[in-house]
């Protein structure tokens, strides 16, 4: 089958029969340009609660570990919702206005 | 050579989707398709169709389930009417893109309003432009046959369509004609086993009816375009081939003592026996008069249709649906449309008549070749018969 299309420009004969995807292949179609606000963690204030991470509602955020002690939005797919911001007892996230 | 058996046209074309070895009938049923799926659940119920018959609350149900048994491979059936086929609207939409055959056989009945059961072509050009193959029958037999050969076209690889077998509702679906049942081995012989393209899998998952934004939609609609535009071959293909078992030929385009005529009607369905009774009794009389059929409506057969038409100085395209607001029926706009486009140039008029069940008569159609033989071009359509 052809590669899942979606976030591509596919050509009419490219496009797959019945317009079907394989598993998965939502990780090709990255959501972060709908984004117009970005969280930006301040590691000073995280005491690595893991809010943000259990809210999340697109699970873009990834454990850093116990060494790292925060954790990471993947800009690729976060849309900017803010609701990390929102919950983080810390008011350690900020979301800041996406450059253009 | 089987002998013709009185048999009730809809229960006919029950009878072929069992010789078809359907695997999945979802109907809800609606007059006057009912008695189609009422024998098929017979048929089921009695052990002599081993198909999942899926009794469903609605026809939005009835044409999801479809798509659902059709992509997981299984042969599919389900028929409907007017409100039923209105209600199926937007999965009638879907299943074109999603590429799953799927054969729908439509007892051709008015849309509402005012509540009406009776026989035109309303509801199905209510879905014209849907994406599906629309094929017209015009008496038991073909309904019959073109059930079979339905489930062909649509299961064709290079297809991989749904298609609508439309009959007109009660003044065919309703009456009891001589039909030559055929063998299953015959059948066996034409139709074989549904092999589909796309197919749900456990083993092998995709993902079916996804979202497609504006980076890719116009392509869908295209992909779609081009599948439908050239399936015709592979329509013609699955006639010769049913030719080839069954002795019986069908056309996209059937047409009646054309070749000289000066005034030809074009139409679709049953009412072409009507026309053709009429023609005779007016040749008779010295007229010059023809009929054209269209048995095949979408893809349009745009060449079939001009072959047919090439000789004729009056040409009367007769609608069975009206366009509100609109100077001509959907028949009408397809076939003056063509003609803009070619070199020919009869004198063109669309007329729109048997509405909600109103009889018609071979008066009727003399009247129109009458009209449309004085070579006077009609820029609106004309109702025929009205009261006004």
């Amino acid at each position: 089958m052809t590669k899942p299309t979606i976030d591509a420009l596919a050509k009419v004969g490219d496009l797959p029969l019945g317009f079907t995807a394989k598993p998965g292949s939502t990780m090709d179609f990255k959501t972060g340009d709908w984004r117009s606000v970005k969280p930006v963690l301040d590691k000073e204030k995280c005491i690595y609660c893991g809010f943000c991470y259990f809210y999340c509602p697109d699970g873009v955020y990834k454990d850093m570990g116990k060494d790292e002690k925060y954790y990471q939005a993947d800009y690729d797919y976060c849309k900017g919702c803010g609701i990390c911001a929102h919950e983080c007892p810390k008011k350690a996230i900020t979301m800041v206005l996406e450059e253009v | 050579m089987a002998k013709p058996i009185g048999m009730e046209v809809s229960l006919a074309v029950a009878e072929a989707v069992k010789l078809a070895n359907t695997d999945v009938v979802a109907a809800y049923p609606i007059t006057p398709q009912t008695h189609i799926v009422e024998h098929l659940s017979e048929l089921v119920a009695d052990g002599e169709l081993d198909a999942a018959y899926i009794p469903v609350e609605s026809e939005h149900s009835a044409m999801s389930s479809c798509i659902g048994s059709s992509a997981a491979g299984a042969r599919t059936f389900t028929a409907t009417s007017s409100q039923g086929l209105a209600l199926m609207n937007e999965m009638i939409y879907i299943a074109p893109i999603l590429r799953v055959p799927i054969v729908l056989a439509i007892a051709n009945r008015a849309l509402s309003a005012p509540i009406n059961i009776w026989n035109d072509h309303s509801d199905i050009m209510s879905v014209r432009d849907a994406g599906w193959i629309c094929l017209f029958a015009e008496n038991g037999q073909e309904a019959l046959d073109l059930t079979l050969i339905s489930f062909r076209i649509a299961e064709d690889p290079k297809v991989s369509l749904p298609v609508s077998m439309n009959i007109d509702g009660f003044t065919l679906s309703h009456f009891i004609e001589p039909i030559l049942i055929p063998e299953q081995a015959e059948v066996d012989k034409f139709l074989p086993p549904f092999k589909p393209n796309l197919q749900l899998d456990i083993k092998n998952p995709i993902s079916i009816g996804l979202l497609g934004g504006p980076e890719c939609y116009t392509e869908s609609r295209k992909a779609a375009d081009d599948v439908l535009w050239n399936s015709k071959p592979q329509i013609t293909k699955a006639f010769d081939e049913f030719n080839k078992v069954f002795g019986r030929q069908y056309h996209v385009v059937e047409t009646y003592r054309h070749e000289d005529a000066e005034t030809i009607i074009l139409l679709m369905g049953s009412i072409a026996e009507t026309a053709m009774t009429a023609v005779d009794e007016m040749r008779e009389a010295g007229q010059k008069v023809g009929v054209v059929r269209l048995r095949l409506w979408r893809p349009f057969p745009e060449e079939e249709v001009l072959a047919a038409v090439s000789k004729a100085k009056n040409l009367a395209v007769i609608d069975r649906h009206a366009v509100l607001g609109c100077s001509s029926g959907p028949v009408g706009l397809e076939v003056k449309s063509l003609l803009l486009n070619s070199n020919l140039k009869p004198n063109t008029s669309n007329y729109i008549l048997g509405l909600g069940g109103r009889d018609v008569t071979r008066d009727d159609f003399k009247y129109i070749f009458e009209k449309a033989g004085s070579g006077q071009v009609q820029t609106r359509c004309e109702f025929v018969g009205v009261y006004e």
